[in-house]
């Protein structure tokens, strides 16, 4: 048995590739509406904690602390085995969205607050001495310029939620990770495992390249 | 909304340092008044009091014709008809220089997008800078992004203008050029702020003088009061310090 029959069995590979691709398509669908919904929690949060009354920041200070604390595979297990306890009974999808989009909220939330807070006090005060309600400040002003400053970090977290959806294949869900060890014990060879490696290396390297890219360019102009 | 501005007893503390005693002033509608007097003195902490860019003590009243500036509803309103021109220019870096002057109109005096355009094109060329409308501000230079950033504030018809050092930051060739359209704002009715240092302009435009040092007013007077008469030891020698150059 040499290496390339153990890891790279092609006839295997080929077998396991329309499987492989199916996990795919399910990591992709955990990962886009994970983040999807993680920019709208973290924006919100980023919001309440900058800018709302004084007890609803601590509340969003210490949801975005413990989200942050607890270990994802940890927060996922409660939801998908504890909450039925209770009677929340979310299905593996809703179970792996929640976890991976509470989580990412709390992420966002810090990089739009570093955003928000990075733009001068100056684009705030001439806003305001315009006339500007907070609102428009907010939509036409401070947002579209915290938003150029935080795509590098929000690129960043995207990759780690795509990264962090191998975690569904605890909770049974069939993404690529649990289909490649399926097609594993089914072949008895761990040539899938590799292809899923390879799957998920070629998905993502473009998007880390990507924030290389964006880091340089915005780093070298500036206003 | 008239545009005279009414300063009563106005007392501005940054934690156990007072900025501004017990301040007391008068500007009359349409009056164009100079504030000069050393660094630190509260110059530039009075004018943000006008339109509450900083807060002050409750004692202390501010009106500005006759309407309260205060926290609440009414206080965008009252910046709404307050233009402000800062050191830093503090133009909005991501919009053409175009959208920076049509903004304001639009969204809070709900001007269409066509409306907005032809005052902003007729505010630029006031200024002399219509050929720059597309060009963000980042590529213009200090002289022509202060005129921008005066074309906003005028863009809302502010009653009262208000100029914090809008001079100081820029490279000494420029001077001239913002001191220029200021100077072709004065007498057209809007009641005008200006701290400055250019004593030039003061003595050349302002129909009154506020000299003030430690955070309080040392004295005011017409220009030639006030540059040629002064009566307080200090102003004399703060002007002496300055125009001896």
């Amino acid at each position: 048995m040499n290496i390339f029959n153990t890891f790279f069995n092609v006839p295997i590979l080929i077998r396991t590739f329309p499987l492989l691709m199916s996990g795919l398509w399910i990591t992709v669908q955990i990962g886009v509406v994970s983040i999807v919904a993680g920019l709208v929690l973290g924006m919100v949060l980023a919001l309440v904690r900058l800018y709302a009354a004084p007890w609803l920041q601590i509340i969003a200070k210490i949801y975005i602390n413990f989200m942050r604390s607890i270990p994802l595979l940890v927060l996922l297990i409660i939801i998908y085995y504890a909450l039925p306890f209770v009677g929340i009974r979310l299905s593996p999808f809703l179970s792996a969205v929640s976890a991976l989009s509470l989580v990412s909220g709390a992420y966002t939330a810090e990089i739009f607050r570093a955003g928000i807070e990075a733009i001068p006090k100056g684009q705030f005060e001439a806003s305001a001495a315009l006339g500007l309600g907070y609102r428009h400040m907010m939509v036409d002003v401070i947002l579209p310029q915290a938003i150029r400053i935080v795509i590098p970090p929000l690129t960043n977290n995207c990759i780690n939620v795509i990264k962090d959806t191998a975690l569904a294949s605890v909770v049974a869900m069939p993404d690529l990770l649990k289909q490649a060890t399926q097609a594993q014990a089914l072949a008895a060879n761990p040539s899938p495992l590799i292809g899923a490696a390879i799957i998920y290396v070629a998905f993502l390297w473009p998007l880390v390249a990507a924030v290389s890219r964006l880091e340089r360019s915005y780093g070298k102009e500036d206003h | 909304m008239g545009s005279n501005i009414q300063i009563t007893n106005l007392r501005k503390q940054f934690g156990s340092f007072t900025a501004l005693h017990e301040l007391n002033l008068e500007i009359a509608e349409g009056e164009v008044v100079c504030v000069i007097g050393p660094s630190g003195s509260g110059k530039s902490t009075l004018i943000r009091c006008i339109n509450l860019l900083e807060p002050f003590e409750p004692q202390s009243k501010i009106h500005v014709g006759g309407v309260p500036v205060e926290a609440g509803r009414n206080l965008e309103k009252v910046r709404a008809d307050v233009g402000m021109v800062f050191q830093s220019f503090n133009l909005f870096p991501h919009l053409t220089v175009l959208r920076n002057v049509m903004l304001a109109p639009m969204r809070v005096r709900h001007a269409t997008p066509a409306q907005a355009e032809a005052r902003a094109r007729e505010l630029l060329a006031r200024v002399g800078i219509e050929g720059q409308a597309e060009k963000y501000p980042g590529k213009l230079s200090g002289g022509q992004q202060q005129r921008v950033a005066i074309a906003r504030a005028l863009a809302m018809d502010p009653k009262v203008m208000l100029f914090d050092e809008p001079t100081s930051a820029l490279d000494p060739e420029m001077v001239g050029e913002v001191l220029d359209v200021m100077k072709s704002l004065a007498g057209t009715g809007v009641t005008m702020v200006v701290v400055t240092h250019e004593m030039g302009f003061a003595r050349q435009v302002a129909d009154r003088v506020v000299f003030m040092d430690g955070g309080r007013i040392i004295e005011t007077g017409t220009p030639t009061q006030i540059f040629d008469h002064p009566h307080e030891e200090r102003t004399r020698n703060f002007l002496g310090a300055v125009l001896n150059h």
